[in-house]
């Protein structure tokens, strides 16, 4: 499903060592990416609580991304690992409320990596404007 | 001292950047914005926010207005957090009460068309966060007044010797038999051809003989613990065979010792014995037995000239590896790089044909310390005329991308070499562009035009060894474009000289791993940041300088150190070191002490104890807490969290994200 018009809303975790500091390379390189997603700072991705991840889906964000250090690269040694585990439970668990599997998307961008940042947003907002608007948007339901 | 909720008062600052957010950016609108939110009394913009007039703008906003909350919304909070943490503590506001919004970096330098909307959805929810904010104590803890430096080469050299001359103690680790590192295989450096073992042996010796300074050769790093200031560093110590307190140097073992190897430092041009100091004037001088050739150790005591030789007795092959602990404030990390084996670009010949050598190999071939005494020669028949090839596996997509910064320099400095030590010799550079940035280097560049050296622009396609005219018989054939020229050429040449990359050392992975840093797109460590903090790292306390880095020549190398050693020195003559507030706390009335807490973190902070009461409860060694935050997801009654990225600060972000439209 297309809609036409759509622009996706996504919310993205990023991890203070890695991924924000990706996001920041993406800006200072000039790297142009779509305005729909909106950065919170984390120091970890093991910091974010499922329950910042169903705020966001309550509050009508189409898309959640958690973004950290690659596998073996945590600055708490383990963080991510953590969060890749907790992510999949997380998921099962959005699935039971109706959000597609692509609504939660995790990926390890390093601090180097401010291309492929951007990269992950186009792909991204591509990918949630196919899927359509979250079935948990206040206005959706309407 | 509870604070209500309507007691909160927020300033907002919107940055213009010049045009770096305002060219984008509608900053009056932004600022309007803000100003309607709640709880903001005063919100302002101004051209340059981390200027000094900016600054007291804030200071006297705080001052007059009685703010107790402030929101910049600028640059990246990794690039001026700390500039406006200062702002608010010199006003007596708590630092913590500071909330940056990041609208350069994530918002006017990515996107064109939305991004005042997305700036508006940012700005609001550094306000929505701010109004949560609370004030926190900084701790302090004492620093360890020592510094480890780890690498031996010119980089960890110079800052060993900076720092233990302000007096303090060092810890130099080198991984190989001696101090001296690449820069000690050089014959001469460029541009001003000093010889490179006259201006580093005795740097090496100084550090031998410093009194600050405790050098482990033949060791390696393998476990750091603790944070800035308090770092417990495991150093593993590979058995010598040769008691260091015992051994003169006077080098009998070596010349008695039978058995023979490649010489590591002379490329494999040369050879060396089995019991080895890898040159004459190594640090500490002191040989190692090599294990994978000595005959004594292979064959369980069937040699052991060196034991019978030995007159002090300090043969020792009962030595076993050892482990050694140490504790330092700040550690430099001076690892340097690895030549590029250019035997992957095949077309080039190398190590299919004698006469084609690396860099390295030449400035042995050159030295005369080098297995030919300083005679340039291959297969006993010196060179008469020869080709030297820049950029082999730099400045190309199939390799690295960067350029190495000192191949063109030394290019020329060899062209010098050879037509001083060989008469009539006829040099050609294969360049893609001559890079001669550097103080001295254009009249380097000009010296060496001017005495006789043939430039061909363009990348060579192949170094082959087959005829098409008499006059390639025997020789080695260049094949090449001209791009100047635009037609194709072949050069007969007796020796070919290429210079390789400079690459990430093998390890690199592993050695940001043990530091805790992390690696640039082209493998190499990554800076804090790239003008301003250039030998500082994401991890407070370890510094980079060198080759680590990124390829760099001596000159940039020794300024690195130096910096480093300052960075250093800076960070333990303070005495003592403030620690990020941000840690775990506990709500001991929500914790049912189920220890899943304890289970989870890695730093061993939280400790589950009954403390005099019923049931046990959960506290934080905040000495040990990072504040990873891995606790406060794992708690199931939501007992505990992380100061200043609490529950309710980070929801209120996402819900103030969320109210304005894309």
């Amino acid at each position: 499903m297309n809609v036409n018009g759509f622009e996706p809303k996504i919310v993205a975790f990023t991890c203070n060592w890695c991924s924000y500091a990706a996001a920041d390379l993406a800006g200072t390189s000039r790297i142009h990416y779509p305005p729909n997603v909106r950065i919170i700072r984390v120091m970890c991705s093991g910091m974010v609580d499922p329950v910042y991840v169903l705020k966001a889906f309550e509050a009508g964000f189409d898309g959640v991304l958690i973004a950290g250090c690659h596998i073996g690269d945590c600055h708490y040694l383990s963080g991510n690992v953590k969060a890749q585990d907790r992510i999949a439970t997380l998921r099962r668990l959005l699935h039971t409320l109706g959000l597609e599997d692509e609504r939660l998307r995790l990926e390890w961008i390093s601090a180097a990596e401010g291309s492929g940042f951007a990269e992950t947003i186009k792909e991204y907002v591509g990918q949630l404007k196919q899927l359509g608007p979250s079935p948990c948007r206040r206005e959706a339901t309407a | 001292m509870a604070e209500s909720k309507n007691d909160v008062k927020i300033g907002v600052y919107v940055c213009h950047c010049g045009s770096n957010i305002a060219g984008t950016v509608d900053v009056e609108d932004l600022t309007a914005f803000a100003q309607e939110q709640g709880s903001v009394a005063v919100a302002r913009n101004y051209k340059f926010m981390c200027s000094e007039p900016g600054q007291a703008l804030i200071k006297k906003d705080i001052e007059e207005l009685g703010l107790n909350r402030v929101v910049v919304a600028s640059c990246s909070p990794r690039m001026h957090e700390p500039t406006f943490r200062r702002v608010c503590e010199d006003a007596n506001l708590n630092p913590y009460q500071l909330d940056m919004c990041n609208i350069r970096e994530q918002c006017s330098w990515v996107h064109k068309n939305g991004a005042t909307a997305k700036a508006k959805a940012l700005v609001s929810a550094a306000i929505a966060r701010a109004f949560y904010l609370e004030a926190l104590e900084t701790r302090e803890v004492p620093v360890t007044s020592a510094v480890l430096v780890v690498g031996g080469g010119i980089a960890g050299i110079q800052a060993a010797l900076k720092v233990a001359d302000g007096g303090r103690k060092v810890y130099l680790v080198e991984r190989e038999p001696s101090i001296g590192g690449h820069m000690i295989q050089l014959d001469k450096t460029f541009p001003t051809l000093d010889c490179s073992a006259c201006i580093s042996t005795p740097k090496m010796a100084a550090v031998k003989s410093h009194p600050d300074i405790e050098l482990m050769t033949y060791s390696e790093v393998v476990d750091v613990q603790g944070f800035v200031g308090n770092f417990r560093v495991t150093i593993r110590r590979k058995p010598r065979y040769v008691d260091e307190s015992l051994c003169t140097g006077c080098g009998i073992c070596q010349e008695k010792c039978p058995w023979k190897a490649e010489s590591e430092f002379d490329c494999g041009l040369g050879q060396r014995k089995a019991i080895y100091t890898p040159f004459p004037q190594a640090v500490p001088n002191v040989p190692v037995i090599d294990p994978e050739h000595c005959v004594y150790i292979l064959k369980d005591g069937k040699c052991g000239a060196c034991l019978k030789f030995c007159e002090r007795g300090a043969v020792d092959f009962s030595q076993t590896e050892k482990m050694v602990e140490i504790e330092v404030g700040a550690i430099i990390v001076a690892t340097g790089y690895d030549l590029m084996d250019p035997s992957a670009i095949t077309r080039l010949g190398y190590k299919r044909f004698p006469n084609v050598i690396t860099s390295l190999e030449f400035e042995r071939l050159c030295s005369a310390t080098g297995p030919t005494g300083g005679h340039i020669t291959v297969n006993g028949k010196e060179p008469k005329s020869v080709a030297i090839i820049h950029c082999v596996g730099s400045r190309d997509e199939k390799y690295h991308t960067y350029c190495s910064r000192v191949c063109c320099m030394y290019a020329l400095k060899f062209a010098h070499l050879i037509g001083e030590k060989i008469e009539g010799a006829q040099v050609y550079q294969f360049y893609i562009d001559m890079r001669c940035y550097g103080k001295g280097f254009e009249d380097f560049y000009q010296r060496a035009s001017s005495e006789g050296v043939t430039f061909v622009r363009g990348r060579p396609a192949q170094v082959t060894d087959f005829a098409m005219s008499p006059e390639e018989k025997g020789k080695l054939v260049v094949v090449c474009e001209n791009t100047l020229l635009g037609r194709p050429m072949r050069v007969p040449v007796d020796m070919v000289i290429l210079c390789p990359a400079m690459e990430a050392r093998a390890d690199a992975k592993e050695v940001a791993r043990l530091f805790n840093l992390s690696q640039s797109a082209d493998g190499f460590l990554l800076e804090r940041h790239a003008k301003l903090e250039p030998v500082a790292t994401a991890n407070d306390g370890v510094f980079i300088v060198g080759c680590v880095q990124g390829p760099k020549d001596i000159p940039d190398t020794v300024a690195q150190a130096l910096a480093g050693a300052a960075e250093a020195l800076s960070l333990i003559d303070r005495g003592s070191v403030k620690l990020e507030a941000a840690t775990a706390t506990v709500n001991e009335a929500l914790c049912h002490g189920c220890g899943r807490c304890e289970e989870i973190c890695e730093f061993h902070a939280p400790m589950v104890r009954l403390n005099g009461r019923l049931i046990p409860v959960s506290s934080i060694n905040e000495a040990l807490c990072k504040g990873c935050g891995a606790c406060a997801v794992a708690c199931p009654t939501g007992a505990i969290s992380i100061r200043h990225f609490t529950l309710q600060q980070i929801l209120a972000e996402v819900e103030a994200l969320s109210g304005v439209p894309v």
